[in-house]
């Protein structure tokens, strides 16, 4: 009885087990398993998240940005390695005299991966459809396009104002001529943003691209983000598997410029900086974004490429003068700059390569004042300042980020930790306040402005001065504190500079600002900037480590 | 009917004589336990050390040395030099003060949550056990509510829902994870006093209730409860660390503690390994130490004693 | 039984109402939230009141509530604000891989820590049982994320036996079918695959095994020792049985009994000990959602995550009364 009715269960199993063998079956492609006609093989690169969808416009973060380079062109971009400009889907591209009617002209025998042309219609499509975009879900998601041209034709959202765009035409299949509204020193550098990347208007409105919908607390994006991006660039999209967090792009044979070499490039989602290093270490990828400043010696010494990417961002200790009053004193804020001792800082904090930052510019961009000099680190005068404007016993709420590493600020805790103690020498007294970056610190310093200092930075998108200084100080915001009235003169200052179109006036205009910021402002003291890097394997060459985080993937031979 | 003093004074003679036979029993058994021998010499070190820190360090937790920052760098951190035994810190600090420092704060995180959790257990434990009926009900669905949670997912909870990471709310949330441990057992260990001979004796002689609880009842079911605290003196300490590790703990850097630096010595791995090895090992010794001790406590209580 | 099934699970309503209108609310008092995760460093006052508005996240609370109840009444847990995903797919893609690595460091303990615990009480006070003692002291005591990262390091990165992190291999193209990453490949007969699989499975279930292993040890012995004191042992010895047959058939069954408990109860706290070996191993989990959602402020999946955990645990207990029941006729359901 017993045996019986063992033996019956297992009769059961095993029926159940073939049942379910036959109802699987192997879904291989035949043609991996590095194949026979294979050229150069696999590239697999880790990221540090997932991106979060595959249309350029709806893009705000690098992981997100990353893929999207590699399926997508834009009409003008930066020569590998630096910020400057060179063709790309536009080979000229010339303004009228008063910089507000941009001509492209655009290179001939383009396609699209679905095979439809690229042409000057193409280009008008994209732009009509971002300044279209019909709902708030997605007008709050087009965030750098809403950075650029200021407004959409109608405004969802009571945070953009009037387009900077106005229309477009195309006399020609090889030209295409934006109308702006008004000029802006963005341009022509922020035609190059991958935002603003060019999308095949056949799969734009098959897979009905604008159709972002806010669902609950979030949003969903349309079959065109999620799984049907079509661009011109030199890889294809071939699927984003979200179990296993890997996005797998094919090359592109079609592909109008020089062809890459590698068949497939894999974007492997590791989020956890160890992990990464010890997949390469392994050798199951081929390389990876952002290794640990403190790993670049060993991964060196263990045979490893590190590239790193020239200085772009600026890491500031911001300063919040609405809650302590002894913070509008302009003596207390140089007080506070004196005290920190950032040569240091950059040195046993930052990564080789970092530089002291004199102002809110890195030096590559245009507007930079080369005759500023750092600010000296001179605890004794920031002593004297302080008893001077009467703050000797001056206590600050010094608010600073966990959970989270920056480009511009690898560790925040050790950084925060190094200036509360230079702080703390020249007699001020610090209160730590920790937050995490998601859990509350952006809110509570962007957003409530409670803070007294604080630490936060900026990568740039584009070589403009006003990018980071007008995004930092050209108006009022809770962050520093500035009020409309008293800091008046600053505003007025920022956004003349900014309206001087000539790029020979602008830059000289942005200097200015620069060194009265230093002098006669100082809202904020700007510390560093350090230079992000990617790491790869040895046998791997042709990545140029871009300022804009902007690494193409197109040149990538495995040896 | 009040009690008179000299009633009072008669129980606590008993109370302490039985109490005595009790302890010396136990004494005598956990002193010819070599286990016992092992976790009460590391527990009184790490005692000693942690009650003492502030003398024995040769300086401060968030002080920093130029000759340790002279050449550090994020891929270079300098080990032992004329000084400073162990070397600096990430920052230029010392590391050996730091992890001597970080033992007070070991202690103290893990004493605190551990005493909070018994407090909350015994007030509910005591309630549930002396009074039955309804409020044991309603008290024990809770506990068991709370034991069904994974001891570290529970605490995970507790601290993810507060506002801002800190000393404090790494303290509640390990110290919510003992209390349905507490309870539990008090309650257990409560109710089988319910019906000895001293409780019925002292409730016939028209003792207020209340009184007998706290007096009769409470002073002798508390045994396994401190035996059991000291085990989770051990689980208080590896859950804290454990917080930390996913970044839910204390974030101050100028202080140190063991799961902080183990935490923040991740990104140095490679670069100087000693900077986690030490507060690693330093955490399992100390937990070794106090499971030690708690279960040999545990053995030379239990009457039936497992020989 | 129909009856009090039903009251029951009638009963479980109010409990799961009130839970989730506490978590609901809770949440949302606390600072930061899915608007400034999205925005980053891009983040402005003006930006972050506007996503709230447009996400509806500045009505009051109770509104919010109403709204989420309606669409959890249909069975729409909403979308993740991470990933713009379905909630429940997530969890649906993320399950197996919590419930693989699961069972694995559970087989690992229960098939080497019942041997382990029998062979340490046989030979009581030996070598044996005292570096068996040791070493389930001292394996309770080792950080999980600290044990899993020496793992990697000595097996996947020195010596190269395991691979570092993840599931699968990529270059594998392996075919999914459940979820099982092991059980796929056998089921579609990609050998390689399931290979593969449990090569990846190893080092994190290792990890996730410690504690309950110490645990199942040290109840293993206990209870064997137990057992070999009782008088029915003696009775059976002092019979003549042959040593074997005396372990074999009264010992080990017996003993097995309070282990078995001990091993539902390892379950649960398996469950816990996969957020740390979860993010030290990348393994793309429940645990990993949990922890994500946390530190993003996804909403929505935190609030599935913890609804839909309470909804189990309460099932659970209520599989657990009736179970009782059916065992023990006298437990009566009322």
């Amino acid at each position: 009885m017993r045996s019986a009715r063992r033996l019956s269960a297992v009769t059961a199993a095993a029926a159940l087990a073939v049942t379910l063998a036959a109802c699987a079956t192997s879904e291989r492609s035949d043609e991996g398993e590095g194949g026979a006609g294979a050229t150069g093989g696999t590239f697999v690169f880790g990221a540090a998240g997932a991106p979060d969808n595959f249309d350029p416009v709806f893009a705000t973060d690098g992981e997100t940005f990353r893929p999207a380079r590699q399926m997508y062109d834009t009409l003008v971009t930066y020569k590998p390695g630096t910020a400057d400009l060179e063709p790309a889907l536009a080979t000229e591209w010339t303004p009228n005299a008063d910089f507000t009617e941009w001509t492209f002209t655009l290179r001939e025998g383009v396609k699209f991966h679905d095979g439809t042309d690229f042409n000057a219609e193409a280009v008008c499509f994209n732009f009509n459809r971002w300044v279209n975009l019909p709902n708030a879900a997605a007008q709050t998601q087009a965030q750098y396009y809403s950075d650029v041209f200021e407004g959409f034709a109608s405004n969802q959202t009571d945070t953009t104002g009037a387009p900077v765009y106005n229309s477009c035409t195309a006399p020609d299949p090889t030209t295409a001529v934006i109308k702006l509204n008004k000029a802006k020193g963005a341009f022509p550098s922020a035609f190059g943003l991958t935002s603003l990347s060019m999308s095949s208007p056949a799969a734009l409105q098959q897979y009905d691209a604008d159709n972002v919908q806010q669902s609950g607390e979030a949003f969903t994006y349309p079959a065109y983000a999620t799984d049907h991006p079509t661009g011109t660039g030199p890889f294809k999209f071939e699927s984003y598997d979200r179990t296993a967090n890997v996005v797998t792009l094919a090359r592109n044979d079609e592909y109008w410029g020089t062809k890459p070499t590698i068949d497939k490039l894999i974007f492997k989602v590791i989020p956890d900086e160890n992990a990464r290093k010890q997949e390469l270490q392994a050798g199951t990828i081929d390389g990876y974004d952002l290794p640990s400043p403190a790993d670049w010696e060993t991964l060196k010494n263990d045979g490893f490429q590190v590239l790193v990417r020239p200085v772009f961002n600026i890491l500031y200790l911001g300063i919040n003068q609405k809650n302590n009053p002894a913070l509008q004193d302009l003596r207390v804020r140089q007080a506070i700059a004196y005290a920190t001792d950032r040569e240091s800082l950059v040195r046993t904090q930052l990564p080789e390569g970092a530089v002291v930052a004199t102002q809110f510019l890195p030096e590559t961009v245009d507007g930079y004042a080369a005759d500023i000099q750092a600010l000296p680190y001179d605890p004794e005068r920031a002593k004297a300042l302080l008893a001077e404007a009467g703050h000797s016993n001056l206590t600050v709420n010094f608010y600073y980020p966990t959970e989270v590493t920056r480009p511009y600020m690898p560790n925040p805790t050790n950084i925060f930790t190094a200036l509360q103690e230079n702080l703390r020498q020249v007699g001020i007294t610090v209160n730590a306040v920790p937050q995490p970056w998601n859990g509350g610190y952006l809110d509570s310093v962007s957003n409530n402005g409670v803070q007294d200092l604080h630490l936060l930075g900026w990568t740039g998108d584009y070589n403009d001065a006003g990018n980071f200084i007008q995004t930092f100080f050209g108006r009022p915001k809770a962050e520093f504190g500035l009020s409309p009235d008293r800091d008046q003169a600053l505003f007025s200052e920022i956004s003349a500079a900014d309206s001087t179109v000539d790029p020979a006036a602008h830059a000289a205009a942005y200097e200015q600002v620069n060194r009265d910021l230093m002098t006669k402002y100082l809202p904020a003291i700007p510390l560093s900037s350090s230079p992000p890097a990617l790491v790869v394997r040895d046998n791997i060459s042709g990545i140029v480590p871009s300022p804009l985080t902007d690494e193409r993937f197109l040149n990538v031979v495995k040896g | 009917m009040t009690t008179t003093w000299a009633q009072r004074r008669k129980e606590r003679i008993d109370d302490l004589a039985g109490g005595r036979s009790l302890t010396s029993e136990a004494m005598r058994r956990l002193r010819r336990d070599p286990v016992a021998i092992v976790g009460a010499v590391i527990v009184g070190l790490f005692v000693v050390i942690a009650v003492f820190a502030p003398l024995l360090a040769p300086h401060g937790a968030a002080e920093s040395f130029p000759e340790l920052q002279a050449d550090l760098r994020p891929g270079n951190i300098p080990g032992a030099q004329e000084g400073f035994p162990l070397g600096g810190d990430q920052l230029g600090r010392d590391f050996l003060s730091r992890m001597i420092l970080a033992s007070q704060q070991t202690l103290l995180v893990g004493v605190l949550a551990t005493l909070i959790g018994l407090a909350i257990g015994i007030v509910i434990g005591t309630l549930a056990g002396a009074f039955g009926g309804w409020i044991d009900t309603v008290l024990m669905r809770v506990t068991d509510v709370l034991l069904a949670i994974p001891s570290l997912l529970l605490a995970i909870s507790v601290a993810a829902l507060a506002a801002s990471p800190s000393q404090t709310t790494v303290i509640i949330a390990v110290a919510i994870v003992g209390v349905p441990i507490f309870a539990r057992l008090l309650r257990g260990s409560m109710l089988s006093q319910r019906n000895s001979d001293h409780v019925v004796a002292a409730t016939a002689l028209g003792v207020k209730r209340p009184a007998v609880v706290l007096r009769h009842m409470l002073p002798n079911a508390i045994g396994p409860v401190i035996v059991q605290a000291t085990l989770t003196l051990a689980t208080a300490i590896l859950d804290a660390a454990a917080l930390s590790f996913l970044g839910l703990g204390d974030a101050d850097p100028g202080r140190a503690e063991w799961g902080l630096m183990l935490a923040q010595a991740q990104t140095y791995l490679d670069v100087r390994p000693a900077l986690a090895f030490y507060p690693a090992f330093a955490i399992i010794v100390v937990a070794l130490g106090f499971t030690l001790l708690g279960e040999s406590l545990r053995e030379a209580l239990d009457p039936k004693g497992r020989r | 039984m129909l009856r009090f099934v039903l009251r029951r699970l009638l009963q479980v309503i109010p409990t799961l109402l009130l839970l989730s209108l506490l978590v609901f609310a809770w949440l949302r008092s606390l600072p930061g939230g899915p608007a400034s995760a999205f925005l980053g460093d891009r983040a402005t006052p003006e930006r972050i009141a506007e996503l709230n508005r447009v996400l509806g996240l500045d009505q009051p609370v109770l509104v919010q509530y109403g709204r989420f109840l309606g669409r959890v009444l249909t069975g729409d847990f909403g979308v993740s604000t991470i990933t713009g995903q379905p909630v429940l797919t997530e969890i649906g893609r993320a399950l197996p891989a919590t419930v693989e690595l699961s069972v694995a460091a559970l087989l690992i303990a229960v098939l080497l820590g019942i041997p382990l615990g029998y062979l340490a009480a046989s030979k009581r006070g030996g070598p044996l049982d005292i570096s068996t003692i040791i070493g389930t002291l001292v394996g309770v005591a080792v950080p999980v994320f600290f044990l899993g990262y020496l793992l990697k390091a000595f097996f996947a990165v020195e010596l190269g036996w395991f691979p570092p992190s993840g599931r699968q291999a990529i270059a594998l193209d392996a075919t999914d079918v459940t979820g099982f990453a092991v059980l796929d490949g056998l089921l579609t007969r990609e050998w390689d695959a399931s290979w593969d699989a449990i090569l990846h499975l190893t080092l994190p279930a290792i990890t996730l095994a410690t504690i309950p292993l110490a645990v199942i040890v040290r109840i293993t012995r206990a209870s064997v020792l137990d057992v070999m004191g009782s008088d029915f042992v003696r009775t059976a010895n002092s019979k003549g049985l042959a040593p074997g047959t005396v372990r074999g058939r009264h010992v080990l069954r017996n003993a097995l009994l309070p282990v078995s408990t001990v091993i539902g109860l390892q379950v649960g706290l398996l469950l816990a000990g996969a957020v740390l070996t979860e993010k030290v191993f990348v393994w793309g989990g429940l645990g990993t959602l949990l922890a994500d959602a946390i530190t993003l402020k996804d909403y929505p999946r935190l609030q599935a995550l913890l609804l839909l955990g309470a909804l189990v645990y309460v099932l659970v207990n209520l599989l657990v009364d009736l179970s009782y029941a059916i065992i023990d006729p006298r437990v009566r359901l009322t």
